[in-house]
């Protein structure tokens, strides 16, 4: 790499403000060189913050690797599960992680279908959230198993002794739409990285850089018919997971629902559990772009514009998420019954009552300061808002698990849940892992999807100069 | 007219390379409408409406993905009532054993599996990918800024109408950059 190009990278770069997806004068060339640099950038020049961040994250992630391997020696007695809380924190972590695994789906194929351009600077970003979110939630239930080595039983396989999973229990609904949902993520992102690993390969200067880049393009050579099939292909990808991340929540909340719990026994849950996912996942996002756009200097690709029209995505599923608590409230005053108004009152007042004040504090509360365009445009308060809004999305999946297990119909049955040590270190094992697989994935492949920044830039321009086209007319 | 003398004779084809695609979507146009058929224009980004100029309409990716959707619609519903009313019928709280409207959700999951893993697979073979070798990469301009910010145009020497003089002048007519031979 060139001086000058490395003198580039340290040059910071300035938000155009919420008016624009894209700072002014970048060209097909200079858009492709701002984001490959960020991967093909010599290791030298990798920023200290980045060393410093996966150093952290690495040592978070033996946790997962310390307390999994007690585990699998000991048996789950090392969490904090007994009965009658037998879902502990391995569920709470599980429902999170694939929670905020569906933004990226989200993003990336409900706003393509409803032709929102300002998801394309975020999008191969939260796809590969996406996919390490589900990879961390794929885990717990397997750890929660108690022979975790056994976890092929879950799959309908012709056996020895001739036994078949039970099909009407939406625990293997779950097994589907979870192995389903994690393969389609990785097409997803994997098929919108071709094109862009053609740019690498072309752009890198290492020949074992060119090698690497060059396997995984597969020999993209920008061939008109291969893109044309390239975006049918991609446009009915999209199409088929925008039902599927919907799908997948509205299962992992059936998981509650079809119980006979009170608190989980609820018409509510699918929606409020799709409403709330993308919550996180948003909030997530913005907790990893906001960081990475200031180590990289990428403030004119992802501009005010992006993180402010995440902040009212964030906004909007919120307020769907207060409504859901608001009707869980409500039901359970309507409905008359005894045991539902016993539940909220226990939820609300009960020994883990704070967890239930924290939680209307940090996802209903506190997130309306998002109304303020002033808080929006702000990016360190936006920054804290999005790690309230995490935590407070963790919460919830808390107090749905915990507190109404707790206390059910039969009060000799009663029982309290007091996480372990273990019950910790793994579920921080789990972001310390994510956060590993983030940082690589920001230092090795292109973080924005470059080809479709192309696209914009060739939109934007013939919105600006309308010329005589030959042939059918381009952009929107 | 399989072989064409030229494409004996190890040439691949002619390319030019332009600056701006709306340059390249003319000439794919006039190239269309001079004769050319067996030609293919390679971009850094999807341009709209340059299939069509080249002639290239039909993808059968959405009929790839129709048959695998199909295909896991009913293998998925199939695979849960075979479980449940042949090889394991048992009776689970008095439910039928065909208990169909709890199967739903699995055989939509397959219904999405297979029909996303046959658009992706069936986008890729059609497109024959992966290829590790191919001759358009000869070109060096090619190499370095066809996937960056260059446009280019190649009618192949398998086409009936092509003949290295003719095709070069026609193509140095549209205004390219340049214009070069592709060897195989």
């Amino acid at each position: 790499m060139k001086v000058e190009e490395l003198e580039a990278l340290e040059k910071p770069a300035i938000d155009p403000g919420t008016d624009h997806i894209v700072g002014p004068g970048f060209t097909n060339a200079t858009v492709t060189d701002k984001i490959a640099n960020v991967a093909l950038r010599p290791f030298r020049s990798t920023p200290m913050v980045w060393f410093l961040g996966i150093g952290i994250a690495f040592m978070l992630m033996q946790g997962l690797l310390i307390g999994s391997a007690w585990l699998f020696y000991k048996g789950v007695g090392v969490w904090g599960v007994v009965i009658p809380v037998a879902w502990g924190f391995a569920i709470v972590n599980f429902v999170w992680w694939i929670g905020i695994g569906h933004a990226g789906t989200l993003i990336s194929a409900i706003l393509l279908l409803l032709k929102q351009d300002w998801r394309t600077s975020i999008n191969r970003f939260a796809e590969a959230m996406t996919l390490f979110a589900v990879a961390q939630a794929g885990m717990f239930p397997i750890l929660h198993l108690g022979r975790p080595w056994l976890f092929y039983w879950l799959m309908p396989y012709p056996n020895s002794m001739w036994l078949w999973p039970q099909p009407r229990s939406p625990l293997i609904w779950d097994v589907f739409a979870v192995s389903t949902y994690a393969t389609v993520s990785l097409l997803f992102w994997y098929v919108g990285l071709v094109p862009d690993l053609a740019s690498m390969r072309d752009r890198a200067t290492k020949l074992w850089q060119k090698r690497a880049y060059g396997l995984f393009a597969l020999g993209w050579r920008g061939s008109t018919k291969h893109w044309t099939r390239y975006q049918m292909a991609y446009l009915l990808l999209a199409g088929l997971a925008t039902p599927l991340v919907i799908s997948v929540h509205t299962v992992v909340s059936f998981d509650f629902a079809i119980s006979i719990l009170p608190g989980w026994h609820t018409t509510i849950f699918p929606p409020y559990f799709v409403a709330g996912a993308i919550y996180s996942g948003f909030a997530m996002v913005l907790t990893l772009a906001i960081p990475t756009r200031k180590l990289f200097h990428l403030e004119d690709i992802i501009t005010s514009r992006h993180l402010d029209s995440m902040a009212k995505v964030m906004l909007g599923t919120g307020l769907i998420v207060a409504y859901g608590y608001m009707m869980e409230a409500f039901m359970a005053w309507y409905s008359g019954q005894f045991y539902e108004r016993f539940m909220y009152l226990n939820r609300a007042t009960g020994p883990y009552g704070w967890s239930y004040l924290m939680l209307i504090a940090c996802n209903i509360a506190i997130p309306q300061l998002l109304w303020l365009r002033s808080v929006r445009l702000n990016v360190p308060i936006l920054f804290m808002l999005s790690l309230v809004i995490n935590v407070g999305m963790w919460l919830e999946r808390f107090v749905i698990v915990i507190t109404s297990l707790h206390r059910d119909w039969l009060p000799s049955s009663w029982g309290e849940y007091h996480p372990t040590e273990f019950d910790w270190m793994i579920f921080a094992g789990t972001i310390g892992f994510f956060l590993t697989l983030m940082f690589l994935f920001v230092r090795i492949l292109p973080a924005i999807s470059i080809f479709e920044m192309r696209e914009v830039l060739h939109h934007i321009k013939h919105r600006h100069e309308p010329q005589p086209a030959p042939g059918p007319a381009h952009g929107d | 007219m399989a072989d064409s003398f030229w494409d004996r004779h190890g040439l691949y084809g002619v390319m030019a390379e332009f600056a701006e695609p709306e340059e390249l979507l003319a000439a794919a146009e006039k190239a269309y409408g001079f004769g050319y058929r067996k030609m293919d224009a390679y971009t850094p980004l999807p341009i709209e409406g340059l299939s069509d100029a080249i002639g290239f309409t039909r993808t059968f990716v959405s009929t790839f993905v129709l048959i695998g959707g199909s295909l896991g619609c009913m293998g998925g519903f199939g695979l849960l009532y075979w479980i449940t009313k042949i090889a394991y019928a048992h009776n689970v709280a008095g439910r039928p054993f065909n208990s169909w409207p709890a199967y739903i959700p699995v055989t939509f999951e397959c219904t999405v599996l297979l029909a996303s893993l046959t658009a992706v697979i069936g986008m890729f073979a059609l497109n024959g990918l992966p290829q590790p070798y191919h001759p358009v990469f000869n070109n060096p301009e090619f190499s370095a800024r066809a996937s960056i910010d260059r446009f280019f145009l190649c009618i192949e020497a398998t086409d009936p109408s092509f003949d290295l003089v003719k095709t070069k002048a026609f193509l140095a007519e549209q205004n390219p950059l340049e214009v070069a031979e592709i060897e195989k």
